[in-house]
Formats: structure tokens, sequence, C-alpha cells
């Protein structure tokens, strides 16, 4: 049985009552009062499987779905259309099974602040029906294992961000769930913190848990997932290991460069340059995956004058993720 | 795979429903002394002037502090019900996202919101318990004061704090955070003024025009109550209309407050 399942999970969000009100603002131009209320589609029918003991990551850009998807799989977000299973329970008709079996390390720390860092731990586990004498122990073992030991009777607000965020993973661990969601759990975290996050993920992954994690960093994904899942405007474009992805990435080194003009009278003559392997445009911005590493930029802007463009900036990217996602969904991550 | 995959045994609605509340109590707790001086200043306000200071001037009859004190208690009871659960609902979905964890609990969200609206209840009882003896010591002895109906008082307690708290459980999640000011001024004066708290409903006998537009307030009926159970020598409306009448506010009340919090908590 997968720790996960969805088909054809879709989620529609009614259009934002704004245009409404813009529509009554004295001098909306009947253009304005014509446009239909768009509704917003954040998932477009995926479909997912998640192993038993998988390190699972979901990678995208923002507004790719992936909140959205976390949304649903923990009960919060009631899909449109399509199913979800975790821990082989329906969220939609079981979500009260799917809770019993999933911990959520969120976005942005949540702690409850009217209460103690213990007491944090102790009434979410009091929550899921765990007695203090159980609880108490268990939640000075993960305080401990988090390296926030020194803070279990402090108030929440006088911890530091990463340690408010390890307080998140310790809640979302007290109660031995089946499955831990986390979203974005190192936005915002110094570079240190991080890596020190890295570490208690390896670990929890090292004791044969499913976790699922969506980041928009590519390292991220690249060096803690099994397999992930690049997801881009509520739809899922591939779906395989690190390992497997980076092969699929368009061989060579991509050379983005940023021109004056329109880049597309220029696919030609590139593509017949020495060491290239394939051209891409995209308004004034033109990829170039080159075999010879930077060694194509020189006659690359020299057939750019030429043709009497300019080139603004230039930069490369070595074959990786990033250069997968740049091919597959034409953007950058950040 | 280890114990991890094994599947949790199933958890007690009840005891999750209890451990949510001793969450609240512990809160409330902690927070008691900001919690009375917050919900119970304006009503002890309201003694010293009108059941204290007027009566000494002689501007009001003696009579008039047996009206107010039933009134008082209302106040008390149904403005610290509404905001011990409205308040925290604006600042949870509004900001903090602090209600998540309890959102996850492995309960109905149904379940989650009566649990706050059991909790304010018991908040506006305390306020009330908290402003009567300190009003009696103000007002000194007040003439047809009784406890003696004490199955009347119990029920029309325990529907009018269901019915404010329930009230909070609404506004709370319907009205945008930076709109609760508006609340205080828009909804909760105007229920204050003419909820026949201050002045009891049958003197609005001089005022017909008012007597019949006040009775959409539901302070009235709570405030009629106290008077009917507390001070029953005071001309007051009968108490099964006021039990009716709550029972029906508490209902309504309760299912929109219920509806509007699964909203916020559902996407």
């Amino acid at each position: 049985m997968p720790a996960i399942e969805t088909r054809a999970l879709r989620k529609v969000y009614p259009a934002p009552a704004a245009p409404k009100r813009k529509r009554g603002a004295a001098g909306a131009g009947a253009a304005t009062a014509a446009v239909p209320r768009a509704e917003i589609v954040a998932l477009k029918g995926l479909d997912l499987d998640v192993h038993d003991g998988e390190f699972f990551g979901l990678l995208g850009p923002n507004g790719a779905g992936k909140t959205t998807t976390i949304g649903i799989l923990t009960t919060r977000v009631k899909p449109t259309s399509g199913t979800a299973v975790v821990g082989g329970a329906d969220v939609a008709s079981q979500s009260v099974q799917v809770r019993q079996r999933i911990g959520v390390v969120p976005q942005r720390p949540n702690p409850d602040r009217s209460l103690n860092v213990i007491e944090n731990l102790t009434f979410h586990a009091a929550y899921f029906g765990i007695p203090l004498s159980a609880s108490q122990p268990r939640a000075n073992q993960l305080l401990e294992q988090l390296g926030i030991s020194d803070k279990a009777y402090a108030k929440v607000d006088e911890m530091s961000g990463g340690q408010q965020q390890r307080l998140m993973i310790a809640r979302a661990l007290i109660h031995e769930p089946q499955v831990i969601f986390l979203d974005e759990p190192t936005v915002g975290l110094d570079p240190q913190t991080r890596l020190s996050l890295w570490e208690i993920l390896r670990h929890l992954h090292g004791e044969g848990r499913t976790i699922v994690m969506t980041t928009h960093y590519m390292e991220e994904a690249d060096k803690l997932c099994d397999r992930i899942a690049i997801v881009d405007r509520g739809e899922l474009l591939e779906l395989d290991t690190p390992a497997a992805l980076k092969q699929r990435a368009p061989g060579g080194t991509l050379v983005e460069m940023s021109l004056s003009g329109d880049a597309r009278p220029l696919v030609e003559p590139v593509r017949s340059l020495e060491g290239v392997l394939r051209v891409e445009t995209q308004g004034p911005l033109l990829r170039v995956f080159s075999d010879r590493g930077g060694r194509v930029i020189s006659p690359v802007i020299q057939t750019a004058e030429e043709h009497g463009l300019s080139v603004a900036n230039i930069s490369l990217t070595e074959p990786s993720l990033e250069t997968l996602f740049v091919s597959r969904t034409g953007r950058k991550l950040d | 795979m280890t114990a991890i995959a094994a599947l949790p045994h199933p958890v007690r609605a009840s005891s999750v429903f209890l451990a949510l509340l001793r969450r609240d109590v512990r809160v409330a707790r902690k927070e008691l002394a900001f919690f009375l001086v917050r919900t119970t200043m304006q009503p002890l306000l309201f003694v010293i002037v009108f059941g204290y200071l007027l009566p000494k001037m002689n501007f009001v009859g003696r009579g008039y502090q047996t009206a107010l004190l039933p009134g008082i208690l209302a106040v008390s009871l149904s403005l610290s019900a509404i905001q011990s659960v409205a308040l925290p609902m604006v600042q949870d979905f509004g900001w903090t996202k602090e209600i998540e964890d309890r959102l996850l609990a492995p309960v109905s969200t149904q379940l989650i919101a009566a649990e706050k609206i059991v909790a304010g209840m018991l908040q506006g009882v305390i306020a009330a318990a908290f402003v009567l003896p300190i009003a009696r010591l103000v007002m000194g002895p007040i003439s047809g004061f009784t406890f003696s109906h004490v199955g009347e008082l119990v029920a029309i307690v325990l529907l009018g704090s269901m019915a404010f708290s329930s009230l909070g459980m609404w506004l709370g999640t319907a009205i945008a955070p930076q709109q609760i000011g508006l609340m205080f001024s828009v909804i909760i004066a105007p229920m204050l003024f003419f909820g026949c708290a201050y002045y009891p409903w049958r003197g609005l006998d001089a005022v017909p025009v008012m007597k019949y537009l006040v009775l959409v307030n539901p302070m009235v009926y709570i405030a009629e109550g106290m008077r009917g159970a507390l001070t029953p020598n005071v001309p007051h409306m009968p108490l099964p209309v006021v039990g009716v009448a709550l029972v029906l506010i508490a209902t309504i009340f309760w299912s929109l407050g219920m509806r509007s919090f699964y909203k916020r908590a559902i996407g």
C-alpha cells in the first residue's frame, strides 16, 4: 500500500472578490465590466504515488500548486474533484483518520504562543489522545534530539526563527505519525540553520518515516529526496529520482542571454555554431545549451551583434535539475 | 517497517474535546486578570455610576438598582462570552494561524468549533460570577434580589452564554480582522444600549415603538431572563417566552458560527 496516492486531483478556487469591487468603482471602463470572473485553477488533475518510507519532494516555483497539494493531503483544503488517499484513508471522507496518521510542519512556524515550548508538545499530543505520562518524556526526548532542550520551559517568543521551526518539527513528530509533511521548511532560515535542518530530516528519513516536502530550492530537493515531482501551474511535469531527472536534463551547459530585442532571428544562425546542442527563445531571452561550456559565448555574442542586437546579461548553469526545469517550464525557479 | 507503520488506535472524540478545553482553561488561567479587566471593566463602571452615584444623588430611585443588577450580570456574561471567542478567532484565522495545531487534531472540525464555544460559555459565566459580588458591594443591599429560582437561573445562564459565545464564533470568523473595531461600535455598543440591560423591558411601555424594535436584540432576552430569575418582583418578560427566544437565538447563532468556522478552517 503506498503511503499516498492521488488520482486526477483537481482544485479550483473561486475568483477573488476584487474584480467585483472594481466594477462598482467610478470610472471603471466597459472592458473591465465585461471580463468574466476567472477562477483560479491551482491543480489540474494531479496523479501522484508516494511509497512507504520514501522522502518525496514536490519541486516548483511559487504558484505551482505545491501548497494546495499539501493542503489537500493534510485535510485542510477540499479538493474540487479527484481522490487522495493518505495512509490508506481518504482525505475527503475519512479526514479524521488521515489527521491521525500525519504530522505537519507549516511554511511559517505557527506555535501556540499562549503555551510554553514543552506545553506546545504535550498539548498537541493530548489532541491525539496521548496522556501526559507518555507525552512528557517523548517531548523531552524530541527537544533533546532537535537541540532545543534548553528552551523547554521558555516562551515561544523567546526562540529564534530556526528554533521555532525545530519546535514545529517536534510537534509534527510527537504523536508518531506515519507520514510527515513539510511545506517549504527552510524558507527564511540562514544557511547554517538550513544545513542542520537537513541533518534532522535525513535522520528522520533514516528512521523509516515517509516524508513529503515541498521546496523551490533545487539543491534541497536534489540532496534530500528519493524522488522528486516537478510541478508547475498545477501540473506534474516530471517525476523521478534526482539522478534520473538530471540525466533527462538537456545536455550541456545552459547559457542564457538577455538581448536588446526579439531573440527569434538568432535561432537558426546560433544553432549552426560549433558546440551548440539546442537553442530556445522567449522574447528577448536566448537559451543556448552548449557542450563546450562557456566557450560558445563569444561566437553567440558576435552573431547577435551581426543581427543588430546587443547583450545585456549572461548567465551560465551547469546541467542540473535547474536546466531541466528551465527547459520544461520556460522559466527559472526563483 | 517498524512500529511507526502500525495503524494508530482510534482516538476518542471526547478525550480530544477535553484536551482542547484543558488548553483553553490553561490559557484563560494564565490571563485571568487581563481577561477580567477587559470584560468586566465596562459593566463595573456602570455599576459605580448608575448603581451607586446616581442613586446617591437621588437622580434615580432605589428601585432602579434592583432592575439594574440583573442587566449588569447579563452584560458581563454576554460581552465576555462574545469576546473570549471572537478575539482569538480573529487573531488565529487572521494572522497568527495558531489554531492550525488544533485543526490537525483527529476529530471533526465541528467539534473543535464546539469546544471553542463551550470555552467561551465558561468564561462568560466566570465574568458574571466575578461581577456579582463586586456589584453587590458597591450598590449595597438590593431589595427583592433572590437566588431561590436556581433552576431558571441555570437555564438562562446556559442558554444565554451559549447564544453569545456562538455569536462570538460567528463574528470572529466572518468579520475581516481590519474591521474588528467596527464590530464593537456597530454591533456590540447598540446591543448593549438597546438590550434592556440598563432598564427593564416593561419600562419601554413609555416608548411603544422602541419596545417592539428592541425585540430583534438578543441581549433583551438574557437581561429579561436574568430579571425573571434573580429579581422576579421587577416587571419582566415571562420566562417561558425568554426561554423559547433564547433557544431559538442560540440555535441560529450556533449554526451560523459552526458554518463560518468550517469555511475558515477548510479551504
